[in-house]
């Protein structure tokens, strides 16, 4: 079913779950052709696993057009790949030459652990968002939309904020696993606009302290994230978070942690 | 059995505001004693549990993927329609409601469509509330672009990733109700089957997916929001694990499917390059406000750019058949979603197709860089160029775009009333996976819209009514049903486990895609679908014997998860091929061959057709009976669609 004529020797990640140690494995990828895609040609080699009857290799994946934030491969020391600002579903074989052996892992920190070969838990983020990721709004009681002036500027740097697609590469490329570019975005994201104003800080410290929780590490101002985010999401944001964040204890915020609005 | 709709009496503006008066209302301090669950995280899904979380009600919500904001919603790239009329430019509810009806080609409810027009002016009200950051004009104000089948300017957007936007506000409003504890989230699970006591559905049965165990939940309502089943034609425009499965479990417990057979082929999708490819990619329908669609006039430059002898650039302008332009001056390269698709096949058929494989025509920037500036175009479509390039390795900016046509949405769906419950009381289907507002075609930027609606707007009044009725008695989880259920779920994945043949799950799929392609795509006949009625037949047979499963249940196993999807896409791939034969008539996307006009568009039979098929399970491997519901119309006059 191949249809290319690129070799290609892979070191894959192989591990069970998360309560087994994994170990990286070989396998040949044969007859692959530049226009697959990177998990197109992880597809042939699972096919031909399956036809062993081997257990195919697991990573997580599902629009393949960069938009999810599912898949998540960490190759040849890139999260994402070699190539900036796309995912891992985006990243073409044309990227790789024939003969070539590519390194695949999961996604490597203590937050994130390994669920099978490639894919890990990221409900981590999830909870982050849950502690206060959104603005205290009802179904049904929203004014008219254009009662709400948003200088296109900022309704535009909000939007770039918003882009993040919670892959979780940022906390992969940091050395102290940090996952303060996804949390800064939101937070960004909800603070330049006037409809996240109220709970601005209260917002900032119920996320800062969530994050904590879930064990990321702290920021050291090293910018590999920014570096390798697929969606470009810049260390601005990490620096409003900080400053909102500051602002917040200098005033200390009556309502820090009753920030959840009514039932 | 009779098929009530439950469209209520009255004029058409009047009917949602005296239904919802009429509804019953669950009292406040009750609304904690009843349980909803929720499959599916998506605008519909997610805005749905938001919003009875809000109400009170205690939610089960869960998707397959490993956090809810991965839902299939997230892809969308174009917009999403409202009838605010904030252009000035001649929208109302009314022409909202009229474009719907017509892009459908006569084939959906009056009644539900006019509702839906009517939300969807609080649909974008609700989304700003929320910090969705829309497109805006300089003055601070919500821009618009336009989409196909309208000559009016009302679609709302956030660059070329509306989808994301819009889920991203909805899943910020279901984390906020998972904090306060009204949703219980349980991500990484997939529904396998729904139960039902007395012929009601009371819960439903699920794997977890990390771990295997196969468990049961109780709730007074299950409410279905698991999107489309395009993944039955294994290439589509759609997420890779979208599927049909909790839509076609429940259809197999007694809940009707309606009209499967319409299935809608988006014109824009980037062609396919070989048999490796997984999917196809979408290039956003909004790229027609400014991309001009062009096949070459004669076979004989197609062929030299077929064999890249010239470039599309080298192609001079009186040797181009601007086609869409020239057969429908008045909508041009706006022209819906159906009539786009067939003129593209239509060229490539006729020899004049470009790309290697000629199976593509042109979408060309070339005219409109020049008339905006490259910046600008940037800043409209930017990501959506920057994905081509991606895939294809070719700029667009320098060289118009190859598109071809690719199955991308579901018009066809679960059978649900004006409620949105579905015949199995306390069995409810919203968003794509239910079949009620697009008819026979759906219009670019209305099914996010319709997933909202019924999410945030209808099923937060239909719902309580039904709850209201039953009381909030809990339910017994101790009935032999759930058990019973239970376990027919573990015999079938045992069956399936068993498989150790010679072919692989992903091969099945594939040669179901390439049957349902060929037989049941753009362009269907009688003697085509008899065919392919056999070869899904025997294809189903080949997979209980030859399929391979690896794996065992107790883990991660991707490859059990993808052979029940497959499994039931080969049954539904029957059914539909069965609602294509029985519906001898050409409407929107489903083309009859044998139904067409003279200028060869879409001729539709409203004597004999004006009605959604609603076919019920009778059995394994038994022919499915087919219940009609007449579709009434009081207030548009069917007519012959026109886009001249
Ligand atoms: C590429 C692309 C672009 C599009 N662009 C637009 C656009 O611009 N405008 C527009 O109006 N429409 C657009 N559409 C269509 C639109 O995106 C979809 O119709 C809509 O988002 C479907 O939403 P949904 O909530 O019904 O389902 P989905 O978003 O598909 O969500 C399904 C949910 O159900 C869950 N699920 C499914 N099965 C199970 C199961 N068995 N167990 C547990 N959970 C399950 C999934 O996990 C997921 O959470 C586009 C579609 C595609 C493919
Ligand atoms: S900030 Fe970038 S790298 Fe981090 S989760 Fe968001 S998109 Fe991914
Ligand atoms: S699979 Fe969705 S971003 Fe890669």
């Amino acid at each position: 079913m191949s249809t290319g004529n690129m070799n290609l020797t892979l070191k894959v990640w192989r591990q069970k779950n998360s309560q087994t140690a994994g170990k990286f494995v070989t396998y040949k990828a044969e007859g692959i052709s530049e226009d697959m895609s990177f998990l197109e040609m992880l597809d042939v080699v699972n096919e031909s696993l399956t036809k062993k009857n081997d257990e195919p290799i697991y990573f997580d994946h599902d629009c393949r057009e960069g938009i999810c934030g599912s898949c998540s491969l960490y190759i040849n020391g890139h999260p994402h790949g070699p190539k900036k600002a796309i995912t891992t579903c985006q990243l073409h074989m044309r990227t790789f030459s024939d003969g070539e052996t590519i390194t695949i892992e999961p996604w490597r920190s203590a937050a994130f652990p390994v669920i099978k070969d490639l894919g890990t838990d990221r409900s981590a983020f999830d909870r982050i968002q849950q502690a206060g990721g959104f603005i205290s709004v009802n179904t049904g009681g929203a004014q008219d939309a254009n009662a709400i002036l948003i200088p296109k500027v900022v309704a535009d740097e909000a939007f770039n904020s918003a882009t993040c697609i919670g892959c979780g590469a940022c906390v992969a490329a940091c050395k102290n696993a940090s996952a303060m570019l996804f949390v800064s975005a939101k937070i960004t994201q909800l603070g330049l606009l006037p409809q996240g104003q109220p709970e601005r800080y209260s917002r900032v410290q119920a996320m800062v302290a969530q994050m904590d929780e879930e064990g990321f590490g702290n920021c050291t101002n090293t910018g590999a994230c920014e570096a390798e985010c697929p969606k470009e999401i810049t260390l601005t944001n990490i620096a409003r978070m900080n400053n909102d964040f500051f602002s917040a204890k200098l005033f200390r915020e009556e309502h820090a942690h009753d920030h959840t609005g009514g039932e | 059995m009779s098929l009530d709709a439950k469209i209520p009496q009255g004029p058409l503006a009047e009917k949602w505001s005296k239904h919802k008066f009429n509804l019953k209302l669950v009292n406040p301090a009750n609304k904690r004693k009843y349980d909803v669950i929720i499959v599916g995280t998506g605008l519909a899904g997610a805005s749905a549990a938001a919003s009875l979380a809000e109400l009170g009600y205690n939610v089960k919500s869960f998707c397959f993927q490993d956090s809810p904001r991965r839902a299939h919603s997230i892809a969308a790239q174009g917009g999403i329609n409202a009838a605010k009329n904030y252009q000035n430019d001649g929208d109302s509810v009314y022409r909202l409601f009229y474009d719907t009806i017509k892009g459908g080609d006569y084939r959906a409810r009056e009644g539900n469509v006019y509702r839906l027009a009517e939300v969807s002016v609080n649909i974008i009200d609700q989304c700003v509330a929320q910090g969705v950051p829309f497109a805006r004009e300089y003055g601070g104000l919500l821009d618009n672009r336009s989409f196909g089948g309208s000559q009016v300017s009302r679609t709302f957007y956030a660059r070329g990733q509306t989808g994301q936007q819009l889920l991203l506000g909805a899943y910020s409003a279901l984390n906020r109700q998972i904090h306060l504890g009204k949703v219980k989230m349980y991500t990484r699970t997939e529904m396998l089957d729904v139960v039902t006591i007395d012929g009601q559905a009371k819960g439903i049965v699920t794997r977890n997916l990390k771990t295997g165990e196969i468990e049961t939940h109780a709730g007074h309502a299950v409410l279905l929001a698991t999107g489309g089943y395009g993944n039955v034609f294994y290439l589509s425009t759609n997420a890779i694990g979208s599927n049909v499965t909790a839509a076609w479990r429940a259809h197999k417990r007694g809940a009707f499917f309606a009209n499967p057979c319409y299935t809608q082929i988006h014109p824009t999708c980037i062609p396919v390059t070989g048999d490796h490819q997984s999917k196809l990619t979408l290039m956003s329908e909004s790229l027609r406000n400014d991309g001009r669609v062009w096949a070459p006039k004669t076979v004989e430059v197609a062929n030299k750019l077929q064999k890249k002898e010239i470039t599309a650039a080298q192609v001079k302008e009186d040797e181009r058949d601007y086609f869409l332009e020239r057969k429908y001056p008045s909508f041009g390269n706006l022209v819906p979603r159906d009539v786009a698709s067939r003129n593209a096949k239509e060229m490539s058929d006729e020899g004049r197709g470009v790309g290697t494989t000629g199976l593509a025509v042109y979408l060309d920037f070339a005219e409109a860089i020049q008339r905006l500036g490259e910046d600008t175009v940037r800043a409209k479509y930017g990501n959506l160029f920057d994905m081509y390039y991606q895939i294809t390795d070719e700029n667009p900016y320098k060289q118009p775009m190859r598109i071809y046509p690719a199955v991308h949405y579901t018009m066809g769906g679960l059978w649900v009333d004006y409620n949105l419950s579905t015949n199995v009381p306390g069995l409810y289907a919203m968003g794509e996976c239910n079949f009620s507002d697009h008819g026979a075609n759906r219009l670019g930027a209305s099914a996010l819209m319709q997933g909202l609606s019924d999410g945030y707007f209808v099923i937060p009044y239909t719902l309580g009514d039904y709850l209201a009725t039953i009381g909030p008695k809990p339910v017994d989880k101790n009935h032999p049903a759930f058990e019973k259920t239970k376990q027919e779920v573990i015999a079938y994945n045992n069956k399936l486990l068993a498989l150790k043949g010679n072919k692989t799950v992903v091969e099945y799929h594939r040669e179901l895609g390439h049957i349902m392609w060929e037989y049941c795509g753009m362009a269907r006949t009688e003697e085509g679908l008899t065919h392919a009625k056999g070869l899904i037949k025997a294809l189903k047979a080949d997979f209980w014997k030859n399929a391979i499963v690896t794996g065992e249940n107790d883990e991660v196993n991707a490859a059990l998860e993808r052979a029940g999807r497959v499994a039931d896409f080969i049954e539904l791939g029957e059914l539909m091929v069965t609602d294509a034969l029985a519906r001898r008539e050409s409407c929107g996307g489903h083309f009859r061959l044998e139904s067409q006009t003279p200028e060869g568009e879409a001729l539709r039979d409203d004597e004999n057709f004006a009605f959604v098929s609603a076919w019920e399970f009778k059995g394994e491997d038994q022919e499915e009976e087919l219940h009609k519901e007449e579709l009434i119309f009081e207030n548009v006059k069917l007519s012959q669609r026109s886009y001249k």
